[in-house]
């Protein structure tokens, strides 16, 4: 422990030295220390760009071409989704226009909703059967069913895929170092690049259409499967692996007899992250093709109407919730062992449930699509608030925007921009190697001269002021409220829910009514990432605080400490690697609401990838998305050394 | 489904009226009809839709963005699309056309426009307007508190060009250029303006919702010519180019070159589909302000059209 101080230290003065130094050379040295000229760039994107080009239209594997194959995977997708559109939303429908009918309907919204109430009532009880049927009627009266099951039928093709391949690339990883390693990089990577950078390559690869977002979303929604995979497997206790060895189970029966049953618990967590991941990818999904409820977020906010924006992302809301605590309850009844649950009783009614309305529905055409006259909406009402907003507080609000975008935004904006690379880039490994050592500052350093020669500087500096100041402002708003919610056990529940509408409720239903307020620009980017990354700041604050071990706060107690002493000097230190670990989620989900914030518009990363894939270059929306991973991957390798430091400190960590 | 089961019904009673069509589609594959996210183009290929469906072809619509849409033409992902605007993908379309794999199946009738745009009431604020030299003296007037004491024009989203950074410069406007991030956050700040009578100036395009939602008027630069966009001496300013209004033109029709051979009737049918623009903001004035199903809007136009369309199609009605 006091090498490493001792370390620190000397590091700390060399580092200063090292900085002033360049400081003086970026003064009076060549310019290019201070911005790198033009022809030290290297055209990366234009080679990403023709590489893929080529990857996606001439490649071939044993004169199979790839993008053939890729075509086939793609209506291979496309054919049980299909089946689950025509069992859930549309019906059988033969022939279209003047010749359409309809030779079967869907199943009736009644039964579905009925048989998902059963569910929930057998696996949990009476609050989970209330909710589902809260959530389906809302979807019902607000006229928002048939989309609903569009989206319902994507969603669960994806949660299943993702489930599959995550677990078999978990699994591969679980058995090898080697593989695990690999898996690590390029999830790490995956979680970071933006998702409308790869998604001009799965057009292309996959075609337009619901396959190619249900390929895009995969990808977005596979490493928490990976890796919650990876950790569950990791969890089996060797005691048990050493019984199945004994018995004389064969190598697959110790992974489906053994391993996957005592794993399945914290497996489950991994496919609940899965299923909020997917729902997430919903507005985008919809932006290539998915239709559904992000469609009618879409088309709502194109058309100004708000109030409808609002109501569809409550759809989706409505949805994940329901998914959500189905998943949570499966595991949680697979980590207390109770079975049994389900029997053959309850099958039978669930199909009866599904058939006798939807059967019915053929003689009261009610039971099978809501009337569009009977709908509630309350879109007016909405719209009309918003409006009473603008007219009556945009003064004051506007005197907020200006003070914060002259006061403080547009100086930082600048400050950054200035700065010579060779400067930053210096402070950030000084910053690696204090707190990791060489391996993190020559990470660091690697990943901060890719965005440098790829000529994205100027771009990732407005990104990182933009992170930097929403990541502050969440954590301001978000560690505190979180703290003082750990101490009152009455909220976690309200406030969970809050998290979660929070974070599945599409962004762009609370942007429009920013940019009403506070206009295309900065500030709405802001308000929009901070809202967003405010979730996890608030989780980890909760998580950090109640996971003090109590026997530690009651000794502090002893020994005669007040409150404010037992905070400062026993539960925040015990808790500070759990904070650690949330400034950085908090830190990836800014990121990642960078390209989100283009839609307002900003003028940095973000907007580049956006602007890509609108004008369909592939080159210049994948190297840009890469810049915000390596941006990320910095973060994260400084904050995890961090992390790990404190905990050292700490002598544990609740990681 | 409401609308499914509508149309069904609309159908039944149609089909009565009507004999089935003895016609028999050329090929049984999917035609793929694009769909990007505005209201014309969801109207008149939802009515394309009813037409070709009619005469029996397997039709799907497929959602594509705008820009992004070339490639899937060019291999075949996508068939047809009505509506491809001068104004903003004239370029990519042209690239696309060259490659051989994309046809131009003519225009769809409407007349595209879009330039600077400024609500009625600003009028007073800046006497002289619709001539842009008005602009020069009253850019204050169109200031914000960062931009101030030039003015604010909200441009469109950085992705489909517009040159008005260029045009700022080169005709010397007092102006600074913010770009939107989508149409959507652009139209919500002129919402907020006009409802408050707010200062706004800002990039609009027609057939729209918007002109005939709110009161304003476009701005009038010197006309555009090829030669100001390309030749610094033409116009106003000797020294730059741009130093004139946007393009007007034409919204076309596009379609994969290959379709032809599988089903050249249809293709036919889609070169004679044309629209009016009245017409058309007529219906998207029905689908974005009363707030009318899309479906709905297009069946009736197809119920009270019926002899325009099945003109169109003569080689099927044989």
């Amino acid at each position: 422990m006091v090498p490493k101080d001792v370390a620190g230290r000397y590091s700390l003065w060399t580092g200063l030295a090292v900085t002033l130094a360049i400081l003086a050379t970026s003064l009076l040295a060549p310019a290019s220390f201070a911005q790198l000229s033009d022809k030290a760039i290297l055209p990366i994107s234009d080679w990403v760009g023709s590489g893929m080009n080529w990857f996606a239209r001439d490649a071939a594997i044993f004169g199979v071409k790839i993008a053939d194959i890729t075509r086939a995977l793609a209506s291979a997708a496309q054919m049980p989704i299909d089946w689950l559109k025509f069992i859930l939303a549309d019906g059988w429908v033969k022939g279209a226009g003047f010749n359409k009918v309809q030779l079967a309907p869907p199943l009736s919204w009644l039964g579905v909703i009925l048989a998902a109430a059963l569910v929930g009532f057998r696996l949990s009880g009476r609050g989970l059967a209330i909710l589902t049927l809260l959530a389906g009627a809302y979807l019902v009266f607000f006229g928002l069913w048939a989309s609903a099951m569009t989206t319902l039928a994507s969603v669960v093709i994806c949660v299943v895929a993702a489930l599959v391949l995550g677990l078999a690339m978990g699994f591969w990883a679980y058995r090898s170092v080697r593989a695990e390693m690999w898996l690590r990089a390029i999830m790490n990577v995956m979680q970071t690049v933006p998702i409308f950078s790869y998604l001009l390559p799965t057009l292309l690869l996959f075609g337009y259409g619901p396959s190619a977002a249900l390929f895009a979303t995969v990808v977005y929604a596979l490493p928490p499967m990976v890796h919650a995979t990876v950790l569950a497997l990791r969890s089996v206790p060797s005691e048990t692996l050493e019984l199945a060895r004994m018995t004389g189970c064969s190598r697959a029966q110790t992974l489906w007899k053994v391993e996957l049953p005592v794993a399945a618990p914290r497996l489950a967590i991994g496919l609940n992250q899965v299923v909020m991941m997917t729902l997430n990818m919903v507005i985008i999904a919809s932006m290539i093709g998915a239709g559904g409820l992000g469609y009618d977020v879409l088309r709502a906010l194109r058309r100004l109407d708000f109030g409808a924006g609002f109501e569809a992302g409550m759809g989706i809301v409505a949805l994940a919730v329901v998914l959500d605590r189905l998943t949570q309850v499966a595991a949680h009844n697979q980590s207390t062992g109770r079975q049994g649950l389900w029997s053959r009783r309850d099958t039978l009614v669930a199909v009866l449930l599904l058939l006798v309305p939807t059967l019915a529905s053929l003689a009261l055409p009610a039971l099978s699509a809501w009337p569009a006259n009977w709908t509630l909406t309350t879109a007016p009402f909405w719209n009309g608030a918003v409006s009473l907003i603008n007219q009556n507080f945009y003064e004051p609000l506007e005197a907020i925007r200006t003070a914060m975008l002259l006061g403080v935004m547009n100086p930082m904006r600048n400050l950054l921009q200035a700065a010579p690379w060779s400067l930053v880039i210096a402070l950030l490994a000084l910053a690696g190697y204090t707190l990791g050592g060489f391996r993190t500052a020559l990470t660091v350093v690697l990943l901060m001269l890719f965005v440098l020669i790829s000529g994205y500087w100027q771009a990732a500096m407005s990104s990182v002021y933009l992170m930097v100041l929403s990541v502050a402002l969440a954590l301001a708003i978000g560690l505190p409220f979180g703290i003082w919610v750990s101490g009152h056990a009455r909220l976690h529940h309200p406030v969970q829910l809050a998290l979660d509408t929070l974070q599945t409720l599409p962004t762009l239903v609370y942007l429009l009514p920013a940019v009403m307020l506070f206009r295309n620009g900065d500030f709405s980017a802001l308000i929009a990432i901070v809202s967003y990354a405010v979730a996890p700041a608030v989780r980890y604050g909760m998580a950090g605080m109640t996971h003090v071990p109590s026997e530690r706060i009651e000794a502090a107690l002893m020994s005669g400490c007040t409150p404010w002493q037992s905070f400062r000097f026993v539960r925040l230190p015990a808790a500070l690697p759990t904070l650690i670990l949330g400034v950085n989620q908090t830190v990836m989900m800014a990121l990642s609401m960078l390209v989100i914030a283009a839609l307002v518009g900003t003028r940095e990363l973000g907007q580049e990838v956006y602007t890509s894939l609108a004008r369909g270059e592939t080159g210049p929306g994948i190297v840009a998305g890469l810049c915000v991973a390596a941006i990320a991957l910095v973060a994260d390798a400084l904050l995890k050394s961090g992390a790990q430091r404190a905990a050292r400190h700490e002598g544990e960590a609740h990681v | 489904m409401k609308r499914l089961i509508t149309s069904a019904l609309l159908a039944a009673s149609l089909g009565a009226a009507a004999p089935a069509a003895a016609f028999e589609a050329e090929s049984t594959e999917t035609i793929k009809l694009m769909v990007a996210d505005w209201s014309s183009m969801l109207i008149d290929t939802e009515i394309l839709n009813i037409i070709l469906s009619t005469y029996g072809y397997s039709v799907e619509t497929v959602v594509a963005d705008d820009s992004a849409r070339y490639p899937g033409f060019e291999n075949g992902d996508l068939t047809i699309a009505l509506e491809t605007w001068q104004t903003t993908q004239n370029k990519p379309f042209t690239a696309s056309l060259a490659t051989g794999k994309v046809l131009d199946m003519g225009e769809l009738g409407p007349h595209a426009k879009e330039e600077w745009w400024y609500p009625a009431y600003m009028a007073e604020k800046c006497p002289g307007l619709p001539d842009w030299k008005a602009l020069k003296n009253c850019a204050e007037a169109f200031s914000s508190p960062e931009t101030a004491p030039k003015g604010r024009y909200l441009g469109a989203p950085v992705s489909w060009g517009g040159f008005d950074e260029e045009r700022v410069k080169a005709l010397d406007l007092p102006f600074e250029v913010v770009h939107a991030g989508t149409e959507a956050a652009m139209f919500a700040e002129l919402q907020s303006a006009y409802e408050r009578k707010a200062p706004i100036i800002l990039w609009v395009y027609q057939p729209h919702w918007v002109p005939s939602v709110f009161e304003g008027s476009f701005v009038q630069f010197p006309p555009y010519e090829d030669a100001c966009y390309t030749d610094a001496a033409w116009g106003e300013n000797k020294t730059a180019t741009h130093d004139c209004g946007k393009p007007e033109g034409w919204i076309k029709k596009m379609a994969w070159a290959e379709g032809e051979k599988k089903w050249p009737c249809a293709y036919d049918i889609v070169r004679k589909f044309t629209m009016d623009g009245k017409e058309l903001g007529d219906l998207v004035h029905e689908v974005d302000v009363k707030g009318r199903p899309v479906n709905d809007v297009a069946m009736e136009w197809a119920k009270n059209n019926e002899a325009k369309w099945r003109s169109w199609a003569a080689c099927a009605e044989k």
